[in-house]
């Protein structure tokens, strides 16, 4: 089911690789502005332009993590009221059983421990890690998209995917250094 | 003379900036990969290696003697129950402080200047945490009996953990602490695993690393997420970091024992512990940079930067003692006076002039700026300041407790062979842990470096 798309052949995408990251946000919003929308590109650090120029929307990152840090508060809580005014009461020195201050430190560290763990994991779910194989790394310079260079990256799976026009259009940016096909 | 002008103010641009300039992106990444990837290992990379292992292999000996006879090995007893162990807790848990004040509360507040020190100071943390959490465990005599009474799971005997309890809250902080800073570490190191994974040379390098990378590709998608997950991790380790001394503070201060029973302890602690954190981050990085001719990431600025944050934060630990001094008298409550007296005068008077003398007088010649510019004195006074904290939780815990209530329960205490073989075994995991870090990791965040390199060189487009 990987043949999607207009008449595309088997291949992951078209790539163009670039030296500036001017020029990869440059491409970036050239290649949306024609409607291409499966498009990912590649940089040796976060450039907040880049996603822009991608249309990519806010992550839902934040509001996960704001209910796993009210999981964490809740939960810690309930369980430090469950044990020690319900399932084991004890009577220390005479203090209620539900002494609510006391309970104040340990429920503040479950939220942020909880809150914690879901940003971790979290980001690694919402960018598909772990991911033993991706067909980018077939392209012999893309090692050096964590060194100094630039991608692009137009997925064959966009609708309006065609492999030569599509080719034509990344080798026609400004600045391009060179255009490959990735294969899957 | 003619040339003197030019290079004087060169000069003085070196030392503001952040980064030597010439650097791209290219360079920075080969300099500090290289650093994790080299196949010959230095000669002195393996002395210390190798004196860091014997050292821990003293902790482990402590421990199996330790186990096999009991905690009364080491010095502790009636009314000092508290001795050595809980000192170095302190002091451990204090240095890895500064870890996460660096790598969270200075991103918070866009310090660029963190950027090169923030990956070895996380580092610092965990491995502070690890040699501070073996003490409280080891102190409890019988660690796996002690697991009922200190984690909430439900056992067979039914029994819960007493939440009203600040030794409680301890095992939260700590073991939360410890969690997150190790959360935060690896997720800072994705990027530069894959960047080392791409330049490995070796197939197995290459599997070890890209397993550690788990297929991190630098997409834009992944950057995206990325920042934010970065982002809300500092937001949530600040208050993490403020509190987990305050609770560390609060074993001391929710109990009656004159000397402990203080509400300045919570700030206090705090600046303490990032007082000695960046101690430790100077004793660490000054001996690091030169090892590996790091001098054009790690500049002076970044070592004064650290020698002023040092300056502050002792000014308020200096105040903290001065207040100590002025409530103990100005309460006139008779055990506090006396204990303040028994302080200053009393048998263990040396270690408190001593604690004056590292903590309170040494670092005001940071003040000074030819002695903050001065890698050999930084690295010094980083040293005293070490030695300062560990003699101001001696003074707070031994010398409180030494002098009960009722003349009849004095005593004396002094740490016995144990106590030092734990110690310097404690040291020795560290820096074995330490050694094994700054081979194999890169010890700059190498993404982190790219940011902050000027537009012209690849930088970040500014808009």
């Amino acid at each position: 089911m990987r043949r999607r798309g207009t008449g595309t052949p088997d291949i992951h995408g078209v790539m163009a690789e670039f030296n500036t990251p001017h020029d990869v946000v440059e491409a970036a919003h050239r290649v949306h502005a024609q409607g291409y929308r499966k498009v990912d590109a590649y940089s040796p650090y976060p450039i907040e332009e880049l996603s822009h120029a991608l249309g990519f929307h806010h992550s839902p990152l934040p509001l996960l993590v704001l209910l796993g840090g009210i999981f964490g508060l809740v939960a810690v809580y309930g369980l430090q009221y469950w044990s020690a005014v319900i399932e084991y009461p004890m009577n220390i020195g005479g203090r209620p059983l539900h002494s609510w201050p006391a309970f104040v430190v340990p429920t503040f560290d479950g939220t942020i421990l909880f809150a914690s763990l879901t940003a971790v994991l979290g980001v690694l779910a919402l960018n598909g890690l772990p991911e033993p194989y991706h067909p980018v790394f077939n392209v012999p310079t893309f090692a050096l998209a964590s060194r100094d260079k630039f991608f692009l990256c137009i997925e064959a799976r966009d609708p309006k995917f065609d492999r030569d026009k599509t080719r034509d259009l990344l080798r026609a940016l400004p600045g391009v250094v060179d255009v490959v096909e990735v294969e899957h | 003379m003619a040339e003197h002008a030019p290079s004087a103010k060169r000069i003085q641009s070196e030392t503001d900036a952040l980064i030597a300039p010439g650097h791209t992106l290219a360079s920075i990444t080969e300099k500090i990969a290289s650093l994790a990837l080299k196949r010959r290992t230095p000669l002195g990379w393996f002395v210390g290696f190798g004196i860091s292992f014997l050292l821990l292999q003293a902790l482990l000996y402590t421990l199996a003697v330790l186990l096999f006879k009991g905690v009364g090995v080491w010095g502790i007893n009636v009314p000092v129950g508290w001795g050595f162990d809980i000192i170095n807790l302190v002091w451990w848990i204090g240095i890895g402080h500064a870890g996460t004040l660096i790598s969270a509360i200075l991103l918070l507040l866009r310090q660029d200047w963190r950027t090169s020190i923030n990956r070895f100071a996380e580092a610092m943390t965990l491995f502070a945490v690890a040699c501070a959490v073996i003490f409280p465990v080891f102190h409890t005599g019988r660690p796996w009996l002690a697991a009922y009474w200190l984690f909430p799971y439900p056992n067979t005997m039914g029994l819960w953990p007493n939440f009203r309890s600040p030794l409680i809250w301890d095992v939260f902080a700590i073991s939360t602490y410890g969690t997150v800073s190790a959360l935060f570490w690896y997720v800072g190191l994705i990027p530069d695993m894959a960047t080392l994974r791409d330049r490995a040379k070796s197939k197995a390098w290459k599997i070890v690393y890209g397993m550690a990378a788990m297929g991190w590709r630098g997409s834009a998608r992944h950057w995206h997420n990325y920042e934010s997950a970065y982002l809300l991790l500092a937001g949530l380790a600040t208050p993490l970091v403020i509190s987990v001394h305050t609770v560390v503070s609060l074993d001391f201060a929710a109990g009656v024992i004159p000397g402990w029973h203080a509400t300045i302890f919570p700030p206090y602690f705090v600046a303490g512990a990032i007082y000695a954190g960046f101690a430790m981050v100077l004793t660490l990085s000054i001996p690091l940079r030169k090892a590996y001719g790091l001098e054009d990431f790690i500049t002076m600025k970044h070592l004064e930067n650290m020698a002023k944050v040092m300056l502050a934060t002792g000014l308020i630990v200096a105040y903290g003692y001065t207040m100590e001094a002025f409530m103990a008298w100005y309460s006139g409550n008779p055990y506090e006076k006396f204990m303040m007296a028994n302080r200053m005068g009393g048998p263990y008077a040396v270690f408190y002039w001593l604690l004056i003398l590292c903590n309170v007088l040494a670092p005001n010649l940071l003040w000074i700026k030819n002695l903050r510019t001065n890698t050999t004195f930084l690295f010094l006074i980083s040293l005293v300041v070490g030695v300062g904290m560990w003699l101001e939780r001696f003074v707070i815990i031994p010398v409180s407790l030494h002098r009960d209530f009722l003349p009849s329960s004095w005593g004396s205490y002094a740490g016995t062979r144990y106590d030092w073989s734990a110690f310097l075994g404690t040291i020795g995991l560290f820096l074995t842990l330490f050694f094994l870090f700054i081979r194999f990791m890169p010890v700059i965040s190498i993404f982190e470096m790219r940011t902050i390199l000027p537009e012209g060189e690849g930088g970040e487009p500014k808009s």
